[in-house]
C-alpha cells in the first residue's frame, strides 16, 4: 500500500498540468479536473485507513541525493492521515466553492492550478519521512501561497500582502533549514524514524538551544505566532476561498504539524516549554484582542485565527501528552469552523460587495439561510456548548489548570486563558451581531440576497460537523484522535474523555464565566473602541514597505560609496594590497641578500642604468607634453635594449628594440587622436599620496628583485641548456625554448597577438570618423602630408628591410632572430610605406588582407603543431634533421620553422591590422564592420 | 583518445581561425551556422573528457613530449574538465543567443568568443604556471574585445576600467611568475608544490610575497573584495550575450585559486600550508555582504545580475577559504549552478528589456510585456533557481554548503551571510517580478514604443541553460559524487606527479 503514497501527491500535478495545457476548457469541467485531485486522494487514502488506525506506518523512498542525506521518502502514519484528511476535505469544499465565488473574468485555470499546487506542497509537508525533503515543500508552500495571495495581481494590496508572507515566511525557513540540518546532523540521519528515536540524545546535546530556537523561528513564522502573526491579516487580500484554505486548515496549520511531528524529538524541557508556551500565550491574546477592533470581517477572522493558532501552540507549550491531544483535537475543530467562517465572509462579500462590519448589518433578513449556518459556525468559535468548539475549549481549560511550570505563578495561566476567551465571545458576538442584525445596510451597492445553491453546500458540510463533532465526538473522531495522538507522540496518550459534558468542574465554570463577561464585553464595546482609537496605528504593510524602502535606500547610498566608479582608487585599491601582501613577508626577513655574491659595477651599465632612471623620471615631468614624454619613454626602451646586450641577451635586445620602434608608431598614432589638452594638475596633497603609494611599490617591487637576482636556485634551465641542440635541433636556445621547449606558450601568445588585433580593429570600427584640423597650440598640420624625402627613402628602404627580416627569420633557430623579431621588422618597414605615401598610394599596391594573414599565421603554427598526431606523438612535438643538398651544403629542416613562420606571419599581420587601421582612422578607408579589412 | 586533453584548447583556436578565413561574401547566415556547429563539437568534446574523467585518473598531456617537469604540461582531471564542461555549455547557449542579431553589431563577435573558451579551457587544463599566464591572457584579451562589442560611450568606458585593472594585474602575475621561479626554479605545478615542502627560510617568505601577488591576480578575477570594482559597471554595460559568458570569468579567478593554492600550498607545504585561506574566507564574506547590498539596491535588472554574480563570487571565495573539504565540494556544485543562472539572467535581463521600450530593464513599472506569458515563467523558474528554492540547483547547493559548514567550528557566520542574502535575493525578485509583470500599464496608443519579440534562438539559449541547471538536480547523485570526487582528486594528488 506504501506503493499508494506517490500517487497521492501526483494526482494534483496531473490536474495541474491538464488545468494549464487546455485552457479553453469551461469552468465546470476545470472544477471537475481540479476535483479530481482531492477526491481521487482520498479514495487512495481509504483503504489505508484501518491499518493506520491500528498504528501501522507506510513508507516508501528512493535514493536521491546520498551524499547530501536527501532521499525521497513518504511516510504515512495516523498523524499524517488526518492532516491529510484536513488537506484534501476542506481543499474538496473550497475547490467547490471557489467555481461559484470566482467571476466570469477571473482566470479560473490559474487559480485552481495555484491552490493544487499549495495542496500538493502541503500533502508533501505531511508526508515526508525526511526532514530535508520536508523542508523543500515548506517552502513550495511559501510560493504557492504567494501566488494565491497575490492572485488578483492589479491590486497593489494583494500584492504587497503576498510580498509580505513570502519574505516573513521564507525568512523563517531559511532559519527551519539550518535547524534541520543541525537536527539531521545530532540525530545522526535526517529520515524521520531515526530523528523521532533521538530525543533523549538530541536534547542532551550542546547544540540543542540553538536548533530548537532555529526550528521554531520556522515554525512561529509560517503559524503567524507573535511577533511574526502581521503578515496574516495582510494576507487577506487573496481572494476569499484562498482564505479559507490557507488561513483556517492548511498554511497556517504547517507550523504547528512541524512541532507535533517533532515532539517527541525536541519537546520536553524547560526551553521548549517557555518559548513555546510564552509565544502561544501572547499569540493567544493579542489575537484575540485585536479581533475584536476590525471592522472588516475578513480582519477579524484573520486575527481570530492568529488567536486559535496561539491556543494550540500554547497547548504544546504546555509540554504534557494529554495538552498535545487536546491540540490536535482542536486543529481539527478550528478547522471546521474557521473554514465555513470564511466562506460565509466570502458569501456576504460576493452578495453584498463589502466586508465593512459598520456598512453590511442586519443580513438576517436578506439571507437567513447563511445567517443560520455562519452563527453556528461563530458560536463554535464562541466555545458554546453543543458544537465541536466547545469540546476543545474544555480541556484546553483543563490543561491549563492542570499544570504547575509556572511554579508559584501557575494560577495566571488559567485566568489569562480565561480573559482570551473572553475576548473570543466577544468577538464572536460581534460577527453575529454587526453581521446580520444590528439595523439595516448602509451605503451598499446592490441589495443583497441568498448566494447560488450550490455556493452554499460546503458550508453546510462543515457546519453538519461542528454539530456532529459537538454532539458525537467520540463517535465521529475519537479513533482517528487516539491513534494521530499516539503516532505523535509515539506512544500511547494518557486516559481521556471526550465527552460532551464532564459534570459540573472548573473549566466548565471558566467557560461560564467567558461566555458572561464576553457578551457583557460587546456589549460596552463603545468604550473600548474608544480607548483603542487613542493609540496611533499604521498597519503592518506599511511598515513592512517603509523598512524596505528605508533599506533599498540605505544599500543604495551603500553601494554607490562602494562603487564610485573612479579607476584611480581602483587602482589605488589593488596597489595597496599588493604592497601589503607581498611587502609584509618581506619585514620579517633578515636580510635580502641571497647566498649569490653582488657583481662589480662596471661604468657602462652605470651610465645606462643612470640615463634609464632620468628618462623615466621626464617621463613623468613632462607627461603634460606628449611628444617629449614618448622621446622620453623611447629612451627608456632604447637603454633597456642596450642593457639586455651589456648581460648577453642579444634576442631580447632585438625584440625589444623592434618593439619599441612598433609602439612608437602606435603612440604617434594614438596621440593625433588624444585630447589635446591634459587635465588640470592635481592637488599637492593628491601628490603626496600618490608619490607615497608609488613609492611603496617601488620599495616593495625593488626589494623583490633583489632578492630574486641574488638567490641561486636548481632550476629547470640547465635542462634546457643540455638538450637544445640534441633535442631541440638548434643552438639558440632561447629560440628553442619559444618555439619547442615552450612552443605551446609561444602558441598562445601569438593568439593573443592576433585576438588584440582584433578587439583594436573592431574598438576603430566604432569611432566616428574626425581629423583635428589642429594641434593644441593652435597650428595647423604640415601641408606637405606626405615628404619627399620620408617617401624616396622609405621605398628605398622596403626591399632592404624584408631582405633583413628574412634573413632574421631563417637564422633564428641558431642565431639571435626567429619569426618574431623578423614578422616586427617586415611590418615596421610595411607601416613606413604607409607613412610615407598615405593609404591611397599602398592600396593598390598591396591589397591584403590583414585578419586573414593573422588567422594564416595562426593556423599554420596550429596545422604544425597537430602535424605530430600523425606519429602518434603529442601537439607540438617537434622534428628535424639534416640533409645534404648539392650547392647549400648540409641543411637542417626542423618542424620549428615552420612554426616560426605561423609565429611570423600573425606577427606581420596583428601589427598592420592595428597601425594600418589606426592610421585610416582619417581617411575615406575608415575601418567599418563588414567592410573589407 | 590519446590526445582528448588538449582538444578542449585546440579546437576553439581551430574554429576561430576558420571563421576568420570565411570568405567575404559569405552570408550571416553561413557564419552562424558554423559557428554553432563548432560550438556543438566543443560541447561533445568537453562531454567526452568529463565522461572519461569519471572513471580515469588524471592525465598528463605532455606538449612536445618533453619529460615532466620541463616541458609544458596539460592535466585533464575532474576537476579541470567540469570546468570546461560548463564553460563550453555556457558558451554553446551564448553563441545561439547571439545569433538572433547580438553577433552582428560589431566585427568578429564569432571568432572572439572562440578565443575566448579556448583561452577559459586553456586556464583550467594546465599544469604549467607560466602557461597559465598565457591562457589568462587569451582569454583577457579575448574578453576585452567582447567587452566592447556593440560599442557605446558607457561600454567602452567600463570596458577601459576593465582592462587598466586587468593589465596590472596581469603585471603582477609576471612578477610572482619570476619570484616563485627564482625561487623554485620551476614553473611545473606540482613540481613547485614538491620544493615548497623543503625550502630554506628566506625562500619561504619569497615565495609567500609571490603568494601575495598570486591571491591579488586571482582575486581580482574572481571579484574578492576590495578587487571587486571592475565587475559591476563592466557586467551591466556589456552586450547580454557576453556578459552572459562572463559569468564564468570570476569562476577561472575561483578554479585557479582552488588549483593553485590546493596545489602549492596543501597539506605538504609546511609553513605554507593553507596559505590565503584566512584572506579568501574574511574577503569573500565582506563581498558576500556588499552583494547583498547590492541586490537590494539595484535599479535595474542587469544590475541586479551583476550583483548575483558577485554574490556568488564572494560565496565561492568565503567557501575556498573555509579549508573544509566538503565545503569545497558544495562550492565546486555551487559554482557550476552560479555560472549557468547568472547567465541566465543577463540572458533574460535583455529579452524583458527590448519588450519595454525607453523603459529597458528598470525596475519600474512600464507598458505591458507583450509576451508577459513566456518571459513570465522564464522569469518565475530563473528566480526560483537563483533564490535557491527547492528542488532546483540553488537548493541543492545552498544545502550542501551549509551541510558542510555546520560541521566546522566557524562555519556559522557564513551560514549566516548566505542565509542573509539568500533573502535579500529572494526580496529582490518577488519586487522586480512585481513591478515588471504585475504593475505594468497598458501601453498607450499614441507612444508605441519599439517592441521586439524574443526570437526563437534566443529563447532556446535561456532553456538549454535552464535544463543543464536542472539536469544537475535530476542526476543530483552523480554530479554530487563527481564534485566530492574531483576534490578528493585535487587534495590527494598535491603530494606528487
Amino acid at each position: 500500500m506504501a506503493l499508494l503514497l506517490p500517487w497521492i501527491l501526483s494526482i494534483p500535478l496531473f490536474s495541474i498540468v491538464i488545468l494549464l495545457l487546455f485552457r479553453q476548457l469551461s469552468r465546470n469541467q476545470q472544477t471537475l479536473i481540479a476535483l479530481l485531485a482531492p477526491i481521487a486522494g482520498l479514495l487512495l487514502l481509504a483503504p489505508m485507513i484501518p491499518d493506520l488506525l491500528q498504528g501501522a506506518v507506510f513508507q516508501q523512498q528512493w535514493q536521491w541525493l546520498p551524499v547530501l542525506g536527501l532521499q525521497w521518502t513518504f511516510r504515512l502514519d495516523a498523524l499524517a492521515l488526518l492532516f491529510s484528511f484536513l488537506i484534501f476535505g476542506i481543499g474538496l469544499l473550497v475547490i467547490f466553492y471557489a467555481r461559484y465565488y470566482l467571476s466570469a473574468s477571473d482566470p479560473m485555470p490559474r487559480f485552481y492550478a495555484s491552490l493544487l499546487l499549495f495542496m500538493l506542497a502541503m500533502l508533501g509537508i505531511v508526508l515526508s519521512g525526511n526532514v530535508l525533503q520536508l523542508w523543500m515543500f515548506w517552502e513550495l508552500t511559501s510560493i504557492s501561497s504567494f501566488l494565491l495571495i497575490s492572485y488578483w495581481s492589479h491590486r497593489s494590496d494583494a500584492r504587497k500582502g503576498a510580498r509580505l508572507a513570502l519574505t516573513v515566511t521564507a525568512a523563517g525557513g531559511l532559519a527551519l533549514l539550518v535547524g534541520l540540518i543541525l537536527l539531521g546532523q545530532v540525530a545522526g540521519s535526517y529520515q524521520l524514524d531515526v530523528i523521532l528515536s533521538k530525543g533523549p540524545q538530541i536534547i542532551a546535546d550542546a547544540q540543542y538551544p540553538l536548533i530548537l530556537v532555529l526550528i521554531l523561528l520556522g515554525a512561529f513564522t509560517k503559524s503567524a505566532q507573535f511577533p511574526f502573526h502581521f503578515w496574516l491579516p495582510n494576507a487577506m487580500a487573496a481572494p476569499t476561498p484562498v482564505s479559507a484554505y490557507l488561513h483556517s486548515a492548511t498554511m497556517v496549520k504547517a507550523g504547528i504539524f512541524l512541532l507535533i511531528r517533532l515532539y517527541p524529538a525536541i519537546a520536553g524541557t524547560d526551553l521548549w516549554f517557555s518559548l513555546v508556551s510564552l509565544a502561544g500565550l501572547l499569540t493567544l491574546l493579542t489575537g484575540a484582542y485585536f479581533a475584536l477592533f476590525q471592522h472588516d470581517i475578513k480582519g477579524l477572522l484573520a486575527y481570530s485565527t492568529i488567536s486559535h493558532l496561539g491556543l494550540i501552540t500554547l497547548l504544546l507549550g504546555l509540554d504534557t501528552d494529554l495538552a498535545t491531544v487536546a491540540a490536535i483535537f482542536h486543529i481539527i475543530n478550528h478547522a471546521v469552523f474557521k473554514a465555513s467562517l470564511f466562506m460565509a465572509a466570502g458569501i456576504i462579500d460576493h452578495e453584498t460587495g463589502s466586508r465593512d462590519m459598520r456598512k453590511i448589518n442586519g443580513l438576517w433578513h436578506f439571507m437567513p439561510v447563511t445567517a443560520s449556518l455562519a452563527m453556528v459556525a461563530a458560536a463554535s468559535m464562541a466555545g458554546v456548548p453543543l458544537l465541536n468548539g466547545f469540546l476543545s475549549k474544555e480541556m484546553f481549560f483543563s490543561q491549563t489548570l492542570h499544570q504547575s511550570v509556572l511554579g508559584a505563578l501557575s494560577w495566571l495561566l488559567p485566568l489569562l486563558a480565561t480573559l482570551a476567551a473572553v475576548f473570543s465571545v466577544a468577538y464572536s458576538a460581534r460577527f453575529i451581531h454587526d453581521v446580520f442584525f444590528n439595523g439595516k445596510p448602509i451605503g451598499l451597492d446592490k441589495i443583497p440576497h441568498e448566494p447560488p445553491r450550490y455556493m452554499r453546500v460546503p458550508m453546510e458540510v462543515l457546519v453538519a460537523l461542528c454539530i456532529g463533532v459537538g454532539v458525537f465526538p467520540q463517535w465521529l473522531v475519537g479513533d482517528i484522535l487516539l491513534a494521530a495522538s499516539t503516532a505523535a507522540l509515539q506512544q500511547t496518550p494518557p486516559a481521556y474523555s471526550l465527552a460532551l459534558w464532564h459534570g459540573l468542574n472548573l473549566p466548565l465554570l471558566m467557560s461560564v464565566v467567558a461566555f458572561v463577561a464576553g457578551i457583557v464585553l460587546y456589549i460596552n464595546r463603545k468604550e473600548l473602541f474608544l480607548f483603542q482609537a487613542g493609540f496611533q496605528s499604521t498597519l503592518a504593510i506599511h511598515r513592512f514597505e517603509g523598512q524596505v524602502q528605508r533599506l533599498v535606500q540605505r544599500c543604495r547610498q551603500f553601494s554607490q560609496w562602494a562603487e564610485p566608479g573612479r579607476l584611480q582608487w581602483y587602482i589605488a585599491a589593488m596597489l595597496w594590497a599588493t604592497v601589503l601582501l607581498a611587502g609584509y613577508p618581506l619585514l620579517q626577513l633578515n636580510s635580502l641578500q641571497g647566498e649569490r655574491g653582488l657583481l662589480p659595477t662596471d661604468w657602462f651599465s652605470a651610465v645606462l642604468v643612470v640615463i634609464m632612471v632620468l628618462a623615466a623620471m621626464a617621463t613623468v615631468i613632462w607627461q603634460r607634453q606628449r611628444l617629449l614624454a614618448l622621446i622620453m619613454i623611447s629612451v627608456v626602451g632604447l637603454m633597456l635594449s642596450l642593457l639586455f646586450i651589456r648581460f648577453s641577451a642579444p634576442d631580447l635586445a632585438l625584440t625589444q628594440l623592434a618593439v619599441e620602434v612598433a609602439t612608437a608608431v602606435l603612440l604617434m598614432l594614438a596621440l593625433y587622436f588624444l585630447p589635446h589638452r591634459s587635465p588640470k594638475q592635481s592637488a599637492h596633497a593628491t601628490l603626496l599620496r600618490d608619490l607615497i603609494l608609488a613609492g611603496s611599490c617601488a620599495i616593495v617591487v625593488g626589494s623583490l628583485a633583489y632578492l630574486m637576482l641574488t638567490h641561486q636556485a636548481d632550476s629547470v634551465s640547465s635542462y634546457f641548456l643540455a638538450n637544445a641542440k640534441s633535442g631541440g635541433g638548434g643552438t639558440n636556445v632561447v629560440n628553442v625554448i619559444l618555439v619547442d621547449f615552450r612552443g605551446f606558450d609561444t602558441f598562445g601568445e601569438i593568439t593573443v597577438l592576433g585576438i588584440a588585433a582584433l578587439g583594436i580593429y573592431k574598438l576603430l570600427t566604432g569611432i566616428p570618423r574626425f581629423k583635428p584640423s589642429a594641434d593644441a597650440d593652435g597650428r595647423s598640420w604640415a601641408l606637405d602630408a606626405h615628404p619627399l624625402l620620408l617617401r624616396v627613402v622609405s621605398q628605398g628602404l622596403l626591399p632592404l628591410a624584408l631582405l633583413v627580416s628574412v634573413y632574421l627569420f631563417f637564422r633564428g633557430h641558431n642565431l639571435p632572430g626567429g619569426g618574431f623579431v623578423a614578422g616586427l621588422v617586415t611590418a615596421v618597414a610595411l607601416i613606413m610605406q604607409y607613412i610615407a605615401h598615405g593609404v591611397d598610394w599602398v592600396k593598390p599596391r598591396l591589397n591584403l588582407q590583414f585578419s586573414a594573414l593573422v588567422a594564416s599565421g595562426i593556423l599554420i603554427a596550429w596545422l604544425t603543431g597537430a602535424f605530430s598526431w600523425l606519429f602518434g606523438k603529442p601537439f607540438l612535438t617537434s622534428w628535424f634533421d639534416y640533409f645534404d643538398i648539392p650547392l647549400l651544403g648540409q641543411i637542417e629542416l626542423a618542424s620549428a620553422i615552420a612554426f616560426d613562420l605561423g609565429v611570423y606571419l600573425t606577427v606581420v599581420g596583428s601589427t598592420l591590422l592595428i597601425l594600418a587601421n589606426l592610421g585610416k582612422l582619417t581617411t575615406r578607408h575608415k575601418p567599418e564592420h563588414r567592410g573589407q579589412i | 583518445m590519446q590526445h582528448l586533453p588538449i582538444l578542449p584548447v585546440l579546437l576553439p583556436a581551430l574554429f576561430a581561425v576558420l571563421l576568420l578565413l570565411q570568405p567575404q561574401q559569405a552570408s550571416v547566415k553561413f557564419r552562424r551556422v558554423g559557428s554553432v556547429l563548432a560550438m556543438l563539437l566543443n560541447l561533445l568534446v568537453a562531454t567526452a573528457l568529463l565522461w572519461q574523467q569519471t572513471n580515469v585518473p588524471a592525465s598528463h598531456y605532455l606538449l612536445g613530449n618533453w619529460p615532466e617537469p620541463f616541458g609544458i604540461l596539460l592535466v585533464a582531471d575532474q576537476l579541470s574538465s567540469l570546468f570546461v564542461w560548463l564553460t563550453t555549455l555556457l558558451t554553446l547557449a551564448v553563441a545561439v543567443y547571439s545569433c538572433a542579431g547580438d553577433d552582428e553589431k560589431g566585427a568578429y563577435f564569432h571568432p572572439l568568443l572562440h578565443f575566448l573558451l579556448m583561452g577559459l579551457n586553456g586556464a583550467f587544463l594546465t599544469g604549467d604556471l607560466f602557461n597559465l599566464f598565457v591562457f589568462f591572457e587569451v582569454l583577457l584579451i579575448a574578453s576585452y574585445g567582447l567587452l566592447v562589442h556593440g560599442g557605446g560611450k558607457k561600454r567602452i568606458h567600463s570596458a577601459l576600467h576593465y582592462v587598466v585593472l586587468n593589465l596590472v594585474g596581469s603585471a603582477l602575475f609576471l612578477l610572482a611568475l619570476a619570484l616563485l621561479y627564482a625561487m623554485l626554479g620551476s614553473l611545473h605545478m606540482a613540481d613547485m608544490a614538491q620544493h615548497i615542502s623543503t625550502l630554506t627560510p628566506s625562500e619561504t617568505l619569497g615565495v609567500k610575497a609571490a603568494a601575495g601577488l598570486l591571491l591579488i591576480v586571482f582575486g581580482l578575477k574572481a571579484a574578492l573584495l576590495p578587487l571587486h570594482f571592475w565587475l559591476p559597471a563592466a557586467y551591466s554595460q556589456a552586450s547580454a550575450p557576453v556578459a552572459a559568458v562572463f559569468a564564468v570569468m570570476t569562476k577561472v579567478g575561483v578554479y585557479s585559486l582552488l588549483r593553485v593554492f590546493g596545489l602549492l600550498f596543501g597539506a605538504s607545504a609546511g609553513a605554507l600550508t593553507g596559505y590565503g585561506d584566512a584572506l579568501l574566507w574574511w574577503g569573500g564574506l565582506l563581498t558576500m555582504l556588499l552583494a547583498a547590498a547590492m541586490v537590494l539596491a539595484a535599479v535595474d535588472l542587469k544590475k541586479l545580475a551583476a550583483a548575483l554574480v558577485l554574490l556568488s563570487a564572494g560565496t565561492l571565495l568565503a567557501a575556498l577559504g573555509s579549508g573544509n573539504a566538503q565545503v569545497k565540494a558544495a562550492a565546486l556544485y555551487y559554482a557550476v549552478h552560479s555560472s549557468w543562472i547568472g547567465a541566465i539572467w543577463y540572458l533574460l535581463s535583455d529579452l524583458i528589456a527590448r519588450q519595454r521600450g525607453s523603459v529597458g530593464d528598470r525596475l519600474v513599472p512600464g507598458p505591458r510585456l507583450p509576451q508577459a506569458t513566456l518571459l513570465g515563467w522564464l522569469f518565475v523558474f530563473s528566480a526560483l533557481v537563483v533564490i535557491g528554492m527547492p528542488p532546483f540547483s540553488g537548493f541543492v547547493a545552498k544545502l550542501w554548503l551549509i551541510q558542510g559548514l555546520s560541521t566546522t567550528s566557524h562555519g556559522m557566520l557564513l551560514i549566516g551571510i548566505l542565509l542573509l542574502s539568500s533573502l535579500a535575493v529572494l526580496v529582490a525578485f518577488s519586487r522586480a517580478g512585481s513591478v515588471l509583470f504585475w504593475r505594468a500599464q497598458p501601453p498607450i496608443a499614441s507612444a508605441t514604443p519599439t517592441i521586439i519579440p524574443s526570437e526563437r534562438t534566443q529563447v532556446f539559449a535561456i532553456v538549454l541553460l535552464l535544463l543543464a541547471g536542472l539536469q544537475l538536480v535530476v542526476f543530483g547523485q552523480w554530479w554530487t559524487q563527481f564534485c566530492a570526487d574531483a576534490i578528493a582528486q585535487l587534495t590527494a594528488v598535491s603530494g606528487g606527479y
